[in-house]
């Protein structure tokens, strides 16, 4: 459908629009508040930033580092090209040891490579146990953000979702009580799962440990359970030094929601004794991303908050954007992987550079936005239409007499023609017209008042050039 | 010092009074201006639909139409952050002249506070004025403070109407959120846009903005359609308008005198 009927459905309930931009804008006030008070702040993004840079520059290096010490440590590493091999491989780990029950914490990687359908495929029981991804995936509908995965859903929906699947009491909406309720099946999933899933945070190539951040502690409780734990992550997930972690768990936390670091920040070193770890190292375009100008998008630590503090992600919803990762970070990878099937994503930004500035990795989201439009412009997908009408555009601003000219034209079409025809929806104009004004044409034009200042008496024509 | 005036197209074509204000305003200070009859586009709309072919030949206009310059100046942070920011990905960077035009175009409130050192000129304005922060001029050319960054930050538009008598301020919710303009965003994300222009002014409705100022009319011609559209209590004017009404009321008229005072 593309983003921009979507993001109308979605503003077309007012109220509804306005309570999902308010709730993330608190977020966003509360990053503000966590922000000021670090007065190295921007010393520590500067700091992130370079800590990434230089980890892509030998990530070839460091990833090798990191298997050796990962398996030194009784870590089974597997690399996976793709999200198929990827789900491959985590199937035969489970089917391996008979897996009938997996408990997952929060992935995002998983959820690019779409493994949860995948699996139940094969006749495994995936149950995902953070409590905004449990409530999206009984509501079978796809997180609408990377952090706050259930954002969009009223408390009154969770309510109805757990009466049916939970048994809940009809029309509850008590957050506590609904939490309860959660907390009490989440932990018989935990006591029946065969094995548990988590994505990974960080990975230290120098110690070949991972480190997965939750504020629920449910990778913790679903790894601690059974013996086998697969940790997935992307390949970008990469830290040279642990020293470095200092630098990312102070900004990851604070940036996506505001709190100084995340209840739990659980490092693992191995497996448990007398299980197994399995980490599955996932490429899927990432070493593509990594050789073109939009390398720093593999910067991203997913904590969300340029989804925060987008006013087009607030206002038109995760799921408009039709993509695992949605608003401004997710419009720059998702045209790098399926550019015809998300060509309106990188548009679907007004250039303020809000999220530049929150990316706690100094990520130019917005620069990457506006070098992905002419990327698709070279690929033929931003529509004939706006390619004609940018054709004719550049003609007529290329000639300044042209251009003199249809202003004119404009400015006399506007004062003279009825409404109906200018503000036809087809056009451009209609469409501005929807809901504004059009701005009010002057007789004359700058350059018209200016000629006539500089030198008075010769155009006295009113309408003269 | 050979001073330059751009006015972008749609100022040209919509706004002439408030490139007439930029020009008064500038001569207030003393500062007589060129206006090169040539000029069109900055090739903004172009490049921000992805067309790089499209906009191509108005950069190159551009600087062809502005090169000798010691100072080119816009009333618009935007178009000024598309030749200072975004015209790497149309002109080379080892044309020295290309590169000497787009390092001297300024935004007027850069010109005027950077450098002719202006603070705080004398003036009167009795009106609450709603301060909205282009995003360009905010987050792009760095005119001011912005909620995001860290970093602290003058705010040119604050030192440039400030010492107005009678100007007073609107505090707002979101003090420096996006409008919804965004160019050709206006009308490819229609829904969006116009509930973010909506956002926008109820925050100023509630802040009692009798007046809505910008460095960037861009912002200013879609919240003022939503204004019109709504018949609403508040006007919006450039900040240019307000400096040339509030300069022209305490009778600053004298050139020079103006600009010394100010110093």
């Amino acid at each position: 459908m593309g983003h921009p009927a979507l993001a109308a459905d979605f503003t077309a309930n007012r109220e509804r629009a306005r309570w999902h931009d308010r709730a993330l804008w608190f977020v966003r006030e509360k990053r503000d508040r966590m922000a000021t008070g670090v007065p190295e702040w921007e010393k520590l993004r500067e700091t992130a930033s370079a800590i990434k840079r230089h980890t892509q520059s030998l990530m070839a290096d460091y990833l090798q580092q990191f298997e050796e010490n990962a398996t030194r440590h009784g870590a089974t590493v597997h690399w996976a090209a793709d999200a198929a091999e990827h789900n491959r491989i985590v199937l035969s780990i489970l089917q391996s040891h008979r897996v009938r029950r997996l408990v997952k914490s929060k992935s995002m990687l998983t959820e690019e490579c779409h493994l949860n359908p995948f699996l139940e495929q094969h006749g495994i029981h995936v149950v995902d146990t953070d409590l905004g991804e449990r409530i999206v995936q009984l509501r079978e509908e796809p997180p609408s953000h990377i952090v706050l995965p259930a954002i969009h859903i009223k408390k009154e929906e969770v309510g109805e979702c757990f009466h049916e699947h939970l048994g809940t009491e009809q029309g509850a909406s008590d957050p506590k009580y609904l939490t309860e309720a959660a907390r009490g099946h989440l932990r018989s999933c935990f006591c029946e799962a065969d094995a548990g899933l988590t994505g990974v945070n960080f990975a230290i190539a120098e110690t070949g440990g991972i480190v997965i951040c939750t504020n629920e502690g449910n990778a913790d409780l679903g790894i601690g359970l059974p013996k086998i734990h697969i940790a997935c992550m992307g390949m970008e997930k990469l830290l040279p030094r642990a020293a470095d972690l200092s630098v990312f768990l102070r900004l990851l936390a604070r940036s996506a929601t505001g709190q100084p670091i995340t209840t739990y920040s659980s490092h693992f070193h191995g497996p448990q004794q007398g299980g197994e770890l399995h980490i599955v190292i996932v490429d899927n375009g990432r070493s593509e991303i990594l050789q073109s100008e939009f390398r720093q998008a593999l910067d991203c630590i997913r904590c969300g908050a340029c989804m925060n503090t987008c006013p087009v992600y607030r206002r038109s919803g995760g799921h408009s954007y039709e993509a695992t990762v949605p608003g401004p970070i997710g419009s720059i990878l998702t045209p790098l992987h399926s550019p015809e099937q998300s060509s309106t994503l990188p548009f679907a930004c007004s250039l303020c550079g809000s999220c530049t500035d929150v990316c706690p990795v100094k990520i130019p989201l917005h620069h990457q936005l506006f070098a992905m439009r002419e990327r698709l412009d070279q690929q033929q997908l931003i529509g004939t239409g706006k390619k004609l009408q940018m054709k004719a555009l550049s003609v007529v601003l290329s000639n300044t007499w042209l251009y003199s000219l249809v202003g004119k034209v404009a400015r006399v079409a506007l004062r003279v023609l009825p409404k109906f025809l200018i503000q036809n929806p087809l056009t451009p104009a209609g469409q501005w017209a929807r809901q504004r004004e059009l701005p009010e044409a002057p007789a004359k034009s700058f350059r018209q008042l200016y000629a006539e200042r500089q030198q008075p008496g010769k155009h006295s024509s009113p309408d003269g050039h | 010092m050979k001073v330059a005036l751009f006015i972008p197209c749609y100022v040209d074509q919509f706004y002439p009074d408030v490139g007439m204000a930029t020009v008064q305003v500038l001569e207030y200070f003393g500062v007589q201006v060129d206006f090169p009859q040539q000029q069109t586009c900055c090739g903004q709309p172009m490049a921000n639909s992805g067309c790089m072919p499209e906009a191509r030949p108005l950069a190159e206009k551009f600087i062809d139409t502005f090169a000798g310059y010691d100072w080119i100046v816009s009333p618009s942070g935007s178009c000024v952050s598309m030749v200072r920011n975004h015209y790497d990905h149309l002109v080379s960077p080892s044309d020295t002249q290309a590169t000497a035009v787009r390092r001297q175009t300024l935004e007027l409130g850069e010109f005027l506070v950077q450098v002719l050192g202006i603070r705080s000129p004398a003036g009167v304005f009795p009106h609450k004025v709603g301060l909205h922060q282009s995003c360009h001029g905010l987050r792009e050319l760095r005119l001011g403070p912005c909620s995001e960054s860290m970093t602290p930050r003058d705010s040119l538009l604050q030192q440039l109407l400030g010492g107005f008598t009678g100007i007073s301020f609107s505090q707002l919710q979101r003090k420096d959120e996006c409008c919804g303009f965004g160019g050709t965003f206006a009308v490819g994300e229609e829904a969006v846009s116009a509930m973010m222009g909506e956002d926008r002014i109820n925050d100023h409705l509630q802040a009692g903005t009798e007046v809505l100022t910008a460095g960037d009319m861009s912002c200013l011609m879609h919240l003022d359609g939503m204004i019109r559209r709504r018949k609403l209590p508040m006007r919006v004017l450039h900040y240019s308008q307000i400096m040339a009404q509030a300069m022209q009321q305490a009778g600053v008229g004298h050139n020079r005198t103006a600009a010394t005072q100010s110093r």
